[in-house]
């Protein structure tokens, strides 16, 4: 990312392969470089066509500037050469340009057949993985690098939309139907999930990563069970990871401020007024409860739109995340 | 002829009419010249009344022009609301919801109660009956009835707005929209009511062109603002219909129950999305091609030069007219639409673009041997060339199929779109009103404050939105209350921009608000112009002219045309060709 005026207004700064340029932010997948090329050939050729479009508005608006009231101008009607000129060359370029992203763009719409199948669900307001072989499901979509990923792609609510910058995909998530992104990615690292399509309240915060492995990193994962086994951590500790990894955190916080969900801090054992006017002491059954069935018992202040988790969550992983919440403080 | 307040007749208008010469057809100007010989000026009559049920165009016109000036206020502080919000990564002065509200007001309002009635019902409409020589539209009341209606829509489509606090972006796409409100029917419905109120306009428009004009006012003499009212009206008459389907689809839907477009009774979302781009891609073009208009008018009147290649801009406003209508899928290319479609309107698309392209380069070309001005009016022309050039040329990055794969949704498109529409037709219709403001109004504005005025807007307008560019290619996403911290540098760039376009904004209403009161009587033609609104009186009376104007030669010819110059045509066109475009 610029943060210099400099540095903004040079182009394509030299830098290593792949690192993010004026332009474009870094490139980590197959179809980045593609799409790059392509960016930087309409850049360079809208440049171009700026600095002559303008440059000639300049030069006239100087060298023809009304020196006095009756300054004589020319009769030009128009010209015909000229005229077709600026219509044909203008057109001929449109066509390369167009069959280019043509190209490019059946070349991101067709996954390869040995692609790595992986399942993708777009919910208000996060993400979830499925990896069908594997038996993994998780929040964070983790990939070997090198290989091309197919994900098949459908929302639970509304439209949502897939986007990685660093991949340069993006793809409309659907209720009802199924959509499909692919991506091989060439660099290994961590990059940004975004959802690009409004999609409400917590829109900004729809937010999740790609983790590009090793070939090595990718089996160790899969093998821990995606990395939310609970393996060596202590139930709080695991609950943390589901906090952040399963959507909680977009919703709840754990700092007291209240989000589109009541904040976590400080809430066991308090007694919540709830909406209806009954109320209600924050236990282990409240929050199973509230967690599997959210709609139950809404807060007062608060509206009914946190999905359920029924299904979602092993038992081993509902008890940690009990267990992470009491470890929030309880209230007095 | 200097720039004074006399001898504006278009050419031969007065000397002995050549075609069907009138039986002692006075002068035009002669009456011109006698402002309130016969009657007073369309502004004499006073009264709340006298304005709210005038059938006169140009009160008509003016009712327009305050209503959609207030509604700008309206959009544009949401706007700097939106703004000062994106300073912090993280949020600051308003919740999420809040912020969702504050852009889809922002949107809605901007686009549907200003922009796209924004040039045909105010200038338009004061402007196309005197440019053709004619007393009135074709049908007054219609006119009448058409800002009555524009009320009662925007009445509506706000109620339905702020009522059920919509936020669901000013594109309501479904299923978000039905889930969330119940608005989305009565918002579509304010939508619909508006959009009778551009086709009042519209039809209205088609007809006083066609029968309407003055003896001797053939096609290929009107000014190229009518041509592109005309292109313009045609899109509205034709495009409002969709509306009404999507209406009744979703009101269909809600009643009965049938899946059309609520994927929980097995509709399909995405249907949607093409009602409604099949009516807002048109509408596109509705906001920007009056624009065009204005910017002919303003670059050969300030340059007084004839416009080069009139057929050429003028056929490309009925070329874009028409291809408008088939490129609305290029919303869509990551939607789910199939590959075959997106491939057909990537191509169309891409088509739309030469006929611009020509436009651009002939009023480029109007530019060379001229006698250019440096007038408000003028200085916003070349703004608008500059800004609209990179609107224009940034639209070729989203018309690419695999660029706009990354780019569609980020707020590449939001510079895009802002570039093309307020760098566009807002500041093509700010040159505008300064051209006709003195004809509209009788006073003059103060040309130091106008360049100012203009330079602050530019410079705002630029840091503004060109950083959002930036922002785009990067990935940033629109709509996003939150965001990441690396963007917050651009941010901040783009937030400070529109403090400066607002001061700018300020400074050119103060001005002209105090042209009304203290302003210096303006002349009847005060820039040299050669179209017919110059040969009448400043203020036009209710009539339009104290008689029939007649009309023997085109809309751009200054008598600084040095017509001796064409035994030199070959020597010119060479260098034409070097100094023009390639």
């Amino acid at each position: 990312m610029p943060t210099s005026l400099s540095q903004m207004l040079t182009l394509a700064a030299a830098a290593p392969e792949g690192a993010a340029t004026t332009w474009m932010p870094e490139q980590a997948s197959t179809a980045a470089e593609r799409t790059d090329t392509l960016f930087y050939f309409l850049l360079y050729l809208s440049i171009f066509f700026f600095v002559l479009v303008i440059g000639a508005t300049i030069l006239f608006a100087v060298k023809y500037r009304r020196r006095h009231a009756r300054q004589r101008t020319s009769p030009i009607e128009g010209n015909r050469k000229l005229e077709v000129a600026w219509a044909v060359i203008p057109a001929l370029l449109l066509v390369v340009i167009f069959a280019w992203g043509f190209r490019d763009f059946i070349h991101l719409s067709v996954p390869p057949g040995d692609a790595l199948d992986i399942r993708v669900t777009g919910q208000k307001w996060f993400w979830s993985f499925d990896y069908p072989k594997e038996g993994i499901s998780a929040n964070e979509l983790a990939v070997p690098v090198g290989r091309p990923v197919k994900l098949t792609m459908s929302s639970t609510d509304v439209i949502h939309s897939f986007f990685v910058p660093a991949f340069r995909i993006k793809r409309d998530v659907v209720p009802n139907r199924y959509t499909v992104v692919w991506f091989e990615a060439t660099e290994t690292g961590t990059y940004d999930v975004l959802c690009a399509e409004y999609c409400g309240t917590s829109h900004s915060r729809m937010l999740a990563k790609v983790k590009v492995l090793s070939e090595n990193d990718y089996q160790a994962w899969v093998d821990s069970g995606g990395g939310l086994s609970g393996k060596g951590m202590s139930s709080v500790e695991f609950g943390k990871l589901l906090f952040q990894s399963k959507g909680c955190a977009t919703c709840h916080s754990v700092d007291g401020s209240a989000r589109t969900g009541p904040t976590l801090k400080g809430k066991y054992g308090a007694l919540e007024a709830l909406v209806g006017g009954q109320s209600a002491k924050v236990d282990d059954n409240y929050l199973r409860e509230s967690i599997v069935d959210p709609a139950a018992k809404v807060v007062q202040g608060f509206e009914p739109v946190m999905p359920t988790y029924a299904g979602k969550l092993k038992d081993k992983q509902l008890n940690a995340l009990i267990d992470y919440i009491k470890s929030l403080g309880t209230s007095k | 002829m200097s720039a004074s307040d006399n001898g504006a007749a278009p050419r031969g208008a007065g000397e002995g009419a050549p075609r069907g010469g009138r039986d002692q057809e006075p002068d035009p100007v002669a009456g011109a010249d006698a402002p309130g010989a016969t009657e007073g000026s369309y502004l004499s009559h006073r009264g709340v009344l006298s304005w709210i049920f005038t059938k006169d165009h140009k009160r008509i016109g003016l009712m327009y022009l305050v209503a959609v000036l207030g509604f700008f206020f309206v959009g544009g502080v949401l706007a700097l609301a939106v703004l000062l919000e994106l300073l912090s990564s993280a949020g600051r002065f308003f919740s999420s919801d809040t912020y969702n509200k504050l852009f889809t007001l922002h949107g809605a309002v901007m686009i549907f109660l200003f922009i796209i009635p924004l040039v045909p019902a105010t200038l338009g409409n004061f402007f196309l009956p005197l440019m053709i020589g004619a007393k009135d539209v074709a049908f007054p009341k219609m006119n009448l009835a058409s800002f009555h209606i524009y009320v009662v829509g925007a009445a509506i489509l706000l109620y339905s707005i702020i009522a059920s606090a919509m936020d669901t972006g000013w594109t309501f796409y479904t299923p978000y929209s039905t889930q969330t409100s119940t608005a989305v029917i009565s918002a579509t419905f304010g939508v619909f009511i508006l959009g009778f109120s551009s086709v009042f306009t519209g039809l209205n428009f088609i007809v006083t062109v066609h029968k309407m004009r003055a003896p001797g006012m053939t096609w290929n003499r009107m000014p190229l603002f009518v041509w592109a009212i005309y292109a313009t009206a045609v899109i509205q008459v034709l495009a409002t219909p969709i509306l009404a389907i999507t209406l009744l689809l979703l009101i269909f839907e809600r009643l009965f129950e049938v899946g059309i477009f609520n994927p929980a009774m097995g509709g399909d979302p995405v249907l949607y999305q093409h009602f409604f781009w099949f009516y807002s891609h048109p509408a596109v073009y509705i906001m920007i091609l009056p624009g065009f208009g204005i910017i002919s008018e303003l670059i050969t009147t300030h340059s007084r030069k004839r416009i080069f290649g009139y057929g050429a801009i003028a056929l490309s406003s009925v070329a874009i007219a028409v291809i408008s209508f088939l490129v609305w899928g290029h919303h869509m290319f990551v939607s789910g639409q199939s590959e075959l479609a997106a491939m057909v309107f990537s191509f169309l698309t891409f088509a739309v673009a030469v006929p611009t392209a020509i436009k651009v380069f002939s009023w480029v070309a109007t530019l060379y041997r001229g006698s250019i001005a440096f007038t408000t009016p003028m200085l916003y022309a070349l703004a608008f060339l500059f800004l609209f050039t990179i609107g224009g040329l940034t639209g070729l990055f989203l018309g690419t199929l695999s660029v706009d794969v990354h780019l569609t949704d980020t707020y590449f498109v939001v510079a895009h779109f802002h570039y093309v529409m307020m760098g566009g037709t807002f500041i093509a219709f700010l040159g505008g009103l300064h051209h006709w403001w003195p004809k509209m109004t009788g006073k003059s504005y103060s040309e130091k404050w106008g360049k100012i005025a203009c330079a602050l807007v530019f410079i705002g307008f630029n840091v503004t939105f060109f950083s959002q560019f930036l922002l785009g290619t990067h990935g940033m996403p629109r709509r996003y209350h939150h965001y990441l911290p690396r963007f917050q540098t651009l941010h901040v760039l783009s937030t400070v921009g529109s403090q400066i376009l607002a001061l700018g904004l300020v400074i050119i209403l103060v001005y002209l608000l105090h042209s009304l009161f203290r302003g210096a009587r303006a002349g009847v033609n005060p820039w040299g112009g050669k179209s017919l609104e110059w040969a009448t009186a400043t203020p036009p009376g209710t009539h339009n002219f104290a008689s029939q104007p007649t009309v023997s030669a085109g809309p751009y010819e200054f008598e600084e045309i040095d017509e001796r110059e064409g035994e030199e045509k070959d020597e010119e066109k060479d260098e034409a060709e070097k100094g023009g475009e390639r």
